[in-house]
């Protein structure tokens, strides 16, 4: 599914430039749940915006489920974007003026669907985070963990190959952690790839493999026992 | 683009905002309203100043005879100076190319009478054309002709509060009053926009007047009316002509400013419609810079909002909006809410306007009123700058990496 061969990535801050992640190796089939972890300055986030093509590599090749992602122009990034990928941000990012049907259904609106179709998947896909009474509630009406999941929802609705999180849980207690990751594992189930950006242990072993970054090179990739969060629910 | 979707789209957000859209909102309703009602004041008081000219004829000259301050040709000072019929024929005789008509007036006040009723007016001795000269309107009957000169008949033309005075509710057509001790028939009641003393005028033949004074030749005033075609250098001209001629012709001094006074109606309607012009010229001015106020403020709004929706339209380029969406959805709002309050204000502006009429008329401001055609230029005009304006942050905004604006808090 993703295929990343010797990608390199720096930052130009002011004369100085900082080389983040220095060719990193990597790839994902099909159904995995990958956790990314790192301290800060490691590079993981830098990794996830690449993958997400919310920022550009420098050097290497990156190829999403068979197409080769290079020197995209805007628009195309975005089409690419809408098309391959869901996000789930550690602070949400839903837009505070449109209820929680009207976030989830934004991404099929910018995939042309229709408006009736629309509001009905934006349903569904409520309906399986558990929110579909909050259909019509705004961002601010809801708790922390509720965003998330109406956020994840988003995510999905637009039926995307991969999900990328970052810190989905981060700014959440870790009881909502806990939800929000057994929600998470259950999409995985239904077979969708998921990779997450972490820097929680407990978070990374409910995943299905971890890859640890350290100074933009990657340290460790192991496969783990994956925990089940619904345990802790 | 503009499919039912996006519009939509659209008024959700407008309607989920709206202090931002009323702020951007005013900002181009009072704009315009503002731009429209200047406008329309400058165009009141150019309406008043030309009313002032309205009542008379434009193209006259009136000759005064003066007395001399300066002697010339073996003539004393001091000498009065005295217009005749000679001086009608000559001026048309030397003039002809340049002049429309002519026509002679002797003023005299006296009693009035009709059976018990009597009052005092003043009676104008004049030639035909002074009708047109002083824009007389026939409400009955006729104004005096070439044949009462002729015939220096007895005849009448009163104005309307003249008949008003005398005869009551009766007509007084055809009725014989008493001027100053001669009779004269009534031939025609006129009225004037001048005011109500230009309606307490009664018109004889010069003629006759000249009769009934020992039968003299003078006359008061004289009357000259160019073509309108020679415009303003031509009544110039003219005017520089027969003042020319007639200090020649009365032995006056080139030099002499009191022999004879020349009142040009052209020379005064031009000072006015340049005073008029000029304040016009500053409302204009004030009405422009108040069109550009509504621009730049609504430009800062419409920074502000793209500032303020950073955020937002990261959120909607990582969900996989192009830059052509995101700047389609700010500029559609823009130029909708541009649009919609834009005509709102013209609409409120163009209201005042219209109710004010001669309320202010005492403020020199008649009748304001602006031309459709400005007021929805100048709209349009705040539109098209609302939607540059919106278009330089949006495409700024579209081009941010959502990266970046997600990053904005």
């Amino acid at each position: 599914m993703i295929e990343i061969k010797d990608l390199h990535k720096s930052y130009k801050m002011g004369s100085n430039s900082l080389h983040v992640l220095k060719g990193i190796n990597f790839s994902v089939k099909e159904g995995e749940l990958v956790a990314i972890m790192g301290s800060s300055g490691s590079g993981k986030s830098t990794l996830l915006n690449i993958l997400g093509m919310l920022d550009e590599l420098d050097e290497g090749s990156y190829d999403l489920d068979g197409v080769p992602i290079k020197n995209l122009n805007e628009t195309k990034a975005a089409q690419y974007r809408n098309k391959f990928l869901g996000f789930v941000f550690q602070s949400f990012n839903l837009i505070n003026y449109k209820s929680a049907m009207e976030n989830v259904a934004l991404p099929l609106y910018y995939q042309k669907v229709g408006r009736k179709e629309r509001q009905e998947k934006a349903l569904k896909y409520l309906e399986q985070v558990g929110l579909k009474e909050w259909a019509t509630h705004l961002p601010n009406e809801l708790s922390g963990g509720q965003k998330q999941r109406v956020a994840i929802a988003r995510a999905m609705a637009a039926e995307p190959k991969v999900l990328l999180a970052d810190e989905p849980t981060g700014a959440l207690d870790s009881k909502t952690s806990y939800e929000v990751m057994d929600l998470i594992q259950k999409i995985n189930d239904q077979g969708n790839t998921i990779l997450l950006v972490t820097h929680e242990p407990d978070i990374a072993d409910m995943c299905k493999r971890i890859v640890h970054l350290k100074d933009g090179v990657i340290i460790e990739d192991k496969k783990v026992e994956q925990v089940r969060a619904s345990q802790y629910v | 683009m503009f499919s039912r979707d996006n519009w939509k789209e659209i008024f959700e957000t407008i309607q989920k905002n709206k202090l931002r859209t009323f702020l951007s909102g005013f900002t181009v309703a009072l704009g315009i309203l503002i731009f429209v009602v200047l406008f329309g004041f400058g165009n009141g008081l150019k309406n008043t100043f030309s009313k002032f000219f309205e009542d008379d004829a434009q193209n006259i000259i009136t000759l005064f005879p003066g007395q001399t301050s300066k002697p010339y040709k073996g003539y004393k000072s001091g000498r009065r100076i005295e217009f005749d019929n000679s001086d009608l024929e000559d001026i048309k005789t030397n003039f002809p190319i340049f002049l429309e008509y002519i026509t002679p007036r002797i003023s005299r006040n006296g009693l009035v009478k009709y059976k018990n009723e009597s009052n005092n007016y003043s009676t104008r001795a004049v030639a035909p054309s002074h009708q047109i000269a002083e824009k007389t309107i026939i409400m009955k009957g006729r104004y005096l002709n070439t044949r009462d000169i002729k015939e220096k008949s007895k005849t009448a033309v009163i104005g309307r509060l003249v008949e008003k005075d005398l005869f009551g509710a009766k007509n007084a057509m055809g009725k014989y009053i008493d001027i100053s001790g001669s009779a004269f028939k009534v031939i025609g009641v006129y009225q004037d926009e001048g005011g109500d003393d230009e309606e307490r005028r009664i018109y004889i033949p010069y003629t006759t007047r000249q009769l009934i004074e020992k039968n003299t030749d003078k006359v008061d005033q004289i009357i000259v009316a160019f073509r309108p075609e020679l415009g303003y250098a031509g009544a110039l001209a003219l005017d520089k002509g027969i003042t020319e001629f007639i200090k020649n012709k009365k032995f006056i001094n080139p030099n002499d400013q009191n022999g004879l006074y020349v009142r040009n109606v052209a020379e005064g309607l031009k000072n006015t419609q340049q005073m008029a012009f000029v304040l016009q010229m500053i409302v204009g001015f004030v009405a422009i810079g108040t069109i550009i106020a509504g621009i730049i403020g609504i430009s800062n709004i419409m920074v502000f909002v793209v500032k303020e929706r950073t955020k937002e339209l990261g959120i909607r380029k990582a969900l996989g909006a192009t830059p052509k969406a995101v700047i389609g959805t700010i500029l559609l709002e823009s130029v909708f809410i541009t649009t919609v309050f834009g005509f709102i204000g013209m609409i409120i502006g163009i209201a005042i306007l219209n109710s004010m009429g001669d309320k202010l008329k005492d403020r020199f401001i008649t009748d304001p009123y602006i031309d459709m055609p400005i007021a929805i230029g100048a709209t349009v005009l705040l539109i098209i700058f609302g939607a540059i304006a919106g278009y330089i942050p949006a495409k700024r905004a579209a081009r941010i990496k959502p990266i970046v604006a997600l990053r904005d808090e």
